[in-house]
């Protein structure tokens, strides 16, 4: 069981409260914890990851057991503790920086 | 008794505002979507329930809502915008060709007869349609197939496809305005696009009468004569009387020709409403204050509207989607700031009131008149 922590945002948008609780079959990866998560969250698609490249958005973060895990190749395997549901996955809206241009 | 319903999109959500046919209180529900970017809402004219919603983030990407009850409830649909084909190329601010890639939905535009079929423009530049309530989106790739689209550039908001005009008396044809390539017509549903920006000047690109390239800010029709256009252009007023072959400067004695929204009376086609800005160094409105001005015959000779707003220190901005007309026997005129007010003028334009006054930069307006 993997645990899914989500930002607030799509957590609303999921209507989620809390964490995310799945089964992945197979090696846990990014590309399949997400695959999974968006599977049983259809709305979910394309705002983690573009539609067409698959990539992850440029201000969505994942982070695990205290790593950025952001800039690893999704096929790579997550650490044992988010594969054996100790610590969750968490997807991480990017800090902005107060800048207010792009980004409000 | 008739009522009146503003869509409102913002910065940092959507916001319903309703009124009686008085127009004089206001309730007010919103934020939808706190948070997000909201660049249009709109509302089905066959079913005025059936609203349509685009919600954007720089974190989380594109999304469209759709409500059935007159946006007491939402739910999302797809938010898939992929182009035809193989996208190809445009012109990057460097001047090299750039490959398309899609960053948000601007524009939605529900169809006059079915409440499953919208339009929506997009940035990069490109008309995407859905006719299963947004179920699915298809490009009517023609419009950036017609041959210009390689060398059309983005201007410095982005090159985004933001005015869909649907003409009610032929159902093949539709105008669409892109900043910065200008307006295109259909004359065939969406599956064959002529630039229409004959006539138009614009000193900031090299050829200043160039066939694409201008920057139109926003265009109008009335819906009883779908062959005159308005267009508030970068700079300049313009307007057309054939569909868009040959356009004619209409701004006559407006102190600035520079601003963002145009819009029509809603029984008078030849009463046009413009909120000239300072501008495009400065966007905001001349000497503080903050006036629309209103042409009774089409243009050339406009009056300042000011009783009700502001006329000093006011240096809020009014952006491109955010005039919009009722069709109450007396024409309501709405449009919101970026400082967060939403006027209302009861009365075609000669007085106004803040219907809200603190929400989020405003950056669309939407109005529904409900039976």
């Amino acid at each position: 069981m993997i645990r899914i922590v989500l930002p607030a945002h799509l957590r609303t948008l999921a209507k989620i409260s809390g964490e995310v609780e799945l089964d992945v079959e197979g090696p846990v990866t990014q590309r399949s914890v997400l695959d999974a998560l968006e599977a049983r969250y259809p709305m979910l698609q394309g705002t983690i990851r573009d539609h067409v490249t698959q990539q992850r958005r440029a201000f969505v973060r994942f982070f695990a057991c205290e790593q950025d895990l952001s800039h690893e190749s999704p096929d790579v395997l997550l650490p044992d503790a988010v594969a054996s549901g100790a610590e969750p996955f968490l997807v991480v809206g990017a800090i902005a920086g107060g800048l207010g241009l792009e980004l409000h | 008794m008739s009522k009146v319903r503003v869509l409102v999109g913002t910065r940092k959500g959507a916001f319903i505002l309703e009124s009686d046919g008085k127009r004089q209180k206001w309730d007010i529900s919103g934020p939808h979507f706190a948070g997000w970017e909201l660049y249009h809402v709109k509302g089905s004219p066959v079913d005025p329930d059936r609203l349509y919603a685009s919600q954007s983030s720089g974190w989380f990407g594109q999304l469209i809502q759709r409500s059935n009850d007159g946006g007491k409830t939402w739910e999302p649909v797809d938010n898939k915008f992929v182009y035809d084909g193989v996208p190809g190329t445009h012109q990057w601010y460097d001047g090299k060709p750039h490959p398309w890639e899609f960053k948000r939905v601007w524009h939605l535009e529900p169809s006059l007869t079915d409440p499953d079929t919208v339009y929506a423009g997009v940035e990069d530049a490109a008309l995407f349609r859905t006719t299963d309530g947004g179920k699915s989106w298809h490009e009517l790739s023609g419009l950036r197939g017609h041959g210009s689209g390689s060398r059309w550039q983005p201007g410095a908001g982005g090159m985004g496809l933001h005015t869909i005009l649907l003409d009610p008396s032929n159902s093949q044809r539709m105008y669409i305005a892109i900043s910065a390539a200008g307006t295109f017509r259909t004359d065939d549903d969406g599956t064959t696009w002529k630039p229409i920006n004959r006539g138009l000047k614009s000193e900031y690109i090299p050829d200043p009468d160039a066939e694409v390239g201008h920057c139109v800010h926003r265009i109008a029709l009335h819906q009883s004569r779908p062959n005159v256009l308005f267009m508030q252009k970068h700079w300049d007023i313009m307007r057309t009387d054939d569909a868009g072959e040959q356009w004619r400067e209409v701004s006559g004695n407006l102190p600035t020709d520079f601003g963002f929204v145009i819009d029509v009376h809603a029984h008078e086609p030849e009463t046009i409403y413009v909120v000239p800005i300072k501008s495009d160094r400065e966007h905001y409105p001349m000497d503080g204050k903050l006036r629309v001005f209103r042409s009774k015959i089409g243009g050339d000779e406009w009056e300042p509207l000011t009783k009700g707003l502001p006329q000093s220190d006011c240096y809020v901005d009014v952006l491109r989607e955010a005039m919009a007309v009722d069709s109450l026997d007396s024409c309501g005129v709405y449009f919101g700031t970026t400082g967060g007010q939403v006027y209302a003028s009861a009365d075609a334009g000669d007085s106004w009131m803040p219907i809200v006054r603190d929400l989020p930069a405003v950056l669309s307006v939407e109005v529904q008149t409900l039976a």
